[in-house]
């Protein structure tokens, strides 16, 4: 009797036995570990329920939603200055750049047209914005690789950026910066100091770090081909920003779609090959260095004129007039009140924020507040290729991915 | 080809008749058009796959409540980007809110699975053929979808606080 030689489908599972030399029918003894949702390595309160053979992970579960505030609910009934501080708690560690998108989209809504020096103030800002959250990124996946001396190191930077935050804002993390309309205040002498010494100090300190690491041997093997994704995946999976562009694909909102004169600036958009957790620390690195460059520019350039557009019904006025000035006084009451009313409309306004397209769907009907006001979360959405990225990987490169993916909890959960 | 508006909208109408394609709007440069949930999935299909137009990024989607327009309560949204050409599109479709179910997109884009749990958890969109349409955000023990605008964002029981007051 001739057998047939059957041409057999194996599963994953199947495949994986046949490869470690199990019987096919013998059961592995799956561990189920729980990653998270308070964890030191997660950097953020989100779980992943692991089935780990060893230390290999056979299947991943992600659970979201721990620090899910309803921002898009609450949005729904504040006017529309009182959104802003929401946003600054969606991605923490670049918050003025959350703000300003949102001031941007309800700009947009408005019809106000922001003068240049706000403009440029604004992009220095949000580069600054960027560099703080490249930083975080980049140091903290030292730490998680085991190098822990660069974290505390550019850390310190962080705080001079913060410092700027402090001088231009009065607030360090949750800054709700700015105002629809432009800035709330002008760039003071201090300020201006404080941006020109991190100008002078940063790339130092940055190199070092970058020496550090970039052609460190060990951190090198950590990571090179670890939690990789290809270009055709990742634009299925809608990543956008830096991990995007670590696999390949060269699209950044700046460019493309420029918004607050971005168009003025002369810098170049670096772009990695694998897509895998090394490629996005170059990536990450490699955009500090360009948004440093943005930041000169505007620095040496910032236009005169002033900070905030007249658009006296939208932009609360300054303290002192409010108590000098009558019509000052009925705007302030009248914006802080919530009275004034919106134009009909429906906007979508997207920024590069530190993790990609960081999207503002308003809709307007008229009233004090949005009708709906939806946010593309970066986070969110490229969070869910997690899973697949570490199948099949070691447990501890599945923390090394998560830490260069830069998942930032309040993002991913609004 | 350089994608305008105009000959999007040529192409995407020859595509599927007028019947289907309705309400095209211009209300901040991208272009609104409206359809049906016949039609949606095709359309997304065929906005992907077509060589000249390439419009195969979906930024994101998400639903929407209009309690008063009748019979038309509910619409999902989705926002399409052509990376190659830069060309953004908004498609919208409306649906009764006693039926508010829609076809997946999860075979076509990888996102698309968190977005619609998304759209489900809060708004109660039911996608046929969504490999695991559970919450996402929401406790999985809750019992309504909570962006319906019929849930009121505080205790309206409450008297102490007047609304015209407090911004409500």
């Amino acid at each position: 009797m001739a057998t047939e030689n059957k041409k057999v489908e194996l599963t994953d599972l199947e495949q994986f036995r046949l490869d470690h030399g199990l019987a096919l029918t013998e059961e592995p003894q799956l561990t189920t570990l729980n990653l998270g949702p308070t964890h030191p390595a997660t950097h953020g309160i989100f779980q992943n329920i692991l089935q780990m053979d060893g230390e290999k992970i056979m299947d991943a579960v992600p659970t979201i939603g721990y620090i899910h505030r309803a921002f898009e609910k609450i949005a729904e009934r504040r006017p529309f200055y009182q959104i802003t501080p929401l946003t600054d708690r969606m991605n923490y560690c670049s918050s003025p750049i959350n703000n300003m998108g949102y001031h941007m989209t309800v700009e947009k809504l408005l019809g106000i047209e922001i003068p240049k020096r706000a403009q440029y103030i604004r992009v220095i800002m949000m580069e600054l914005a960027r560099i703080s959250d490249h930083l975080i990124c980049n140091s903290i996946l030292g730490v998680d690789s085991g190098a822990f001396t660069g974290f505390l190191y550019v850390m310190q930077e962080r705080e001079h950026i913060y410092d700027i935050y402090e001088e231009v804002c009065g607030a360090r993390l949750t800054t709700n910066m700015g105002r629809i309309g432009g800035m709330e205040r002008d760039l003071s002498p201090k300020a201006l100091h404080l941006i020109d010494e991190f100008l002078k100090r940063f790339p130092k300190v940055w190199a070092e770090f970058e020496k550090m690491l970039t052609r460190n041997r060990i951190f090198i093997d950590r990571t090179t081909d670890v939690g990789a994704i290809s270009a055709e995946r990742a634009l299925s999976y809608g990543f956008t920003g830096p991990n995007l562009r670590a696999a390949g694909v060269d699209y950044d909102v700046r460019v493309m779609n420029p918004y607050s004169s971005y168009e003025d600036f002369e810098f170049e958009i670096p772009v990695g090959s694998k897509g895998d957790t090394y490629d996005r620390f170059l990536v990450r690195n490699e955009e500090v260095w360009q948004s440093l460059k943005i930041i000169e520019q505007a620095y040496k350039n910032l236009p005169e004129g002033s900070y905030h557009a007249d658009a006296p019904h939208y932009y609360l006025p300054p303290k002192q007039e409010v108590y000098r000035n009558m019509e000052a006084l009925i705007y302030h009451f009248k914006i802080v009140m919530g009275e004034i009313d919106a134009p009909v409309g429906e906007v979508y306004h997207s920024v590069e924020g530190g993790n990609g397209e960081l999207g503002f769907y308003l809709i307007s009907d008229g009233g004090r507040t949005p009708y709906r006001l939806h946010f593309r979360r970066p986070c969110f959405i490229y969070y869910q290729a997690y899973t697949e990225m570490i199948k099949g990987g070691q447990l501890a490169d599945a923390i090394l991915t998560l830490s260069s993916l830069n998942v930032i909890a309040g993002e991913l959960d609004a | 080809m350089e994608l305008t508006n105009e000959n999007v909208l040529g192409k995407i109408i020859s595509e599927f008749g007028e019947e289907n394609i309705w309400d095209a709007l211009n209300p901040d440069g991208i272009m609104t058009i409206t359809t049906n949930r016949e039609t949606i999935h095709e359309l997304i299909k065929y906005l992907r796959d077509d060589k000249e137009l390439q419009i195969s990024f979906l930024t994101t989607m998400c639903g929407i409540h209009f309690p008063d327009h009748k019979d038309k309560e509910m619409c999902m949204m989705y926002q399409l980007h052509s990376l190659r050409h830069n060309y953004r599109i908004r498609i919208k479709v409306f649906m009764p809110a006693s039926d508010p179910v829609m076809p997946t997109m999860t075979d076509l884009y990888a996102t698309a699975n968190w977005m619609e749990r998304e759209a489900f958890d809060f708004y109660g969109f039911i996608f046929t053929g969504h490999p695991n349409l559970t919450r996402i955000l929401n406790i999985e023990e809750m019992e309504y979808h909570p962006m319906l605008k019929q849930y009121p964002l505080e205790d309206q029981t409450r008297e102490d606080k007047i609304n015209t007051f407090f911004g409500r």
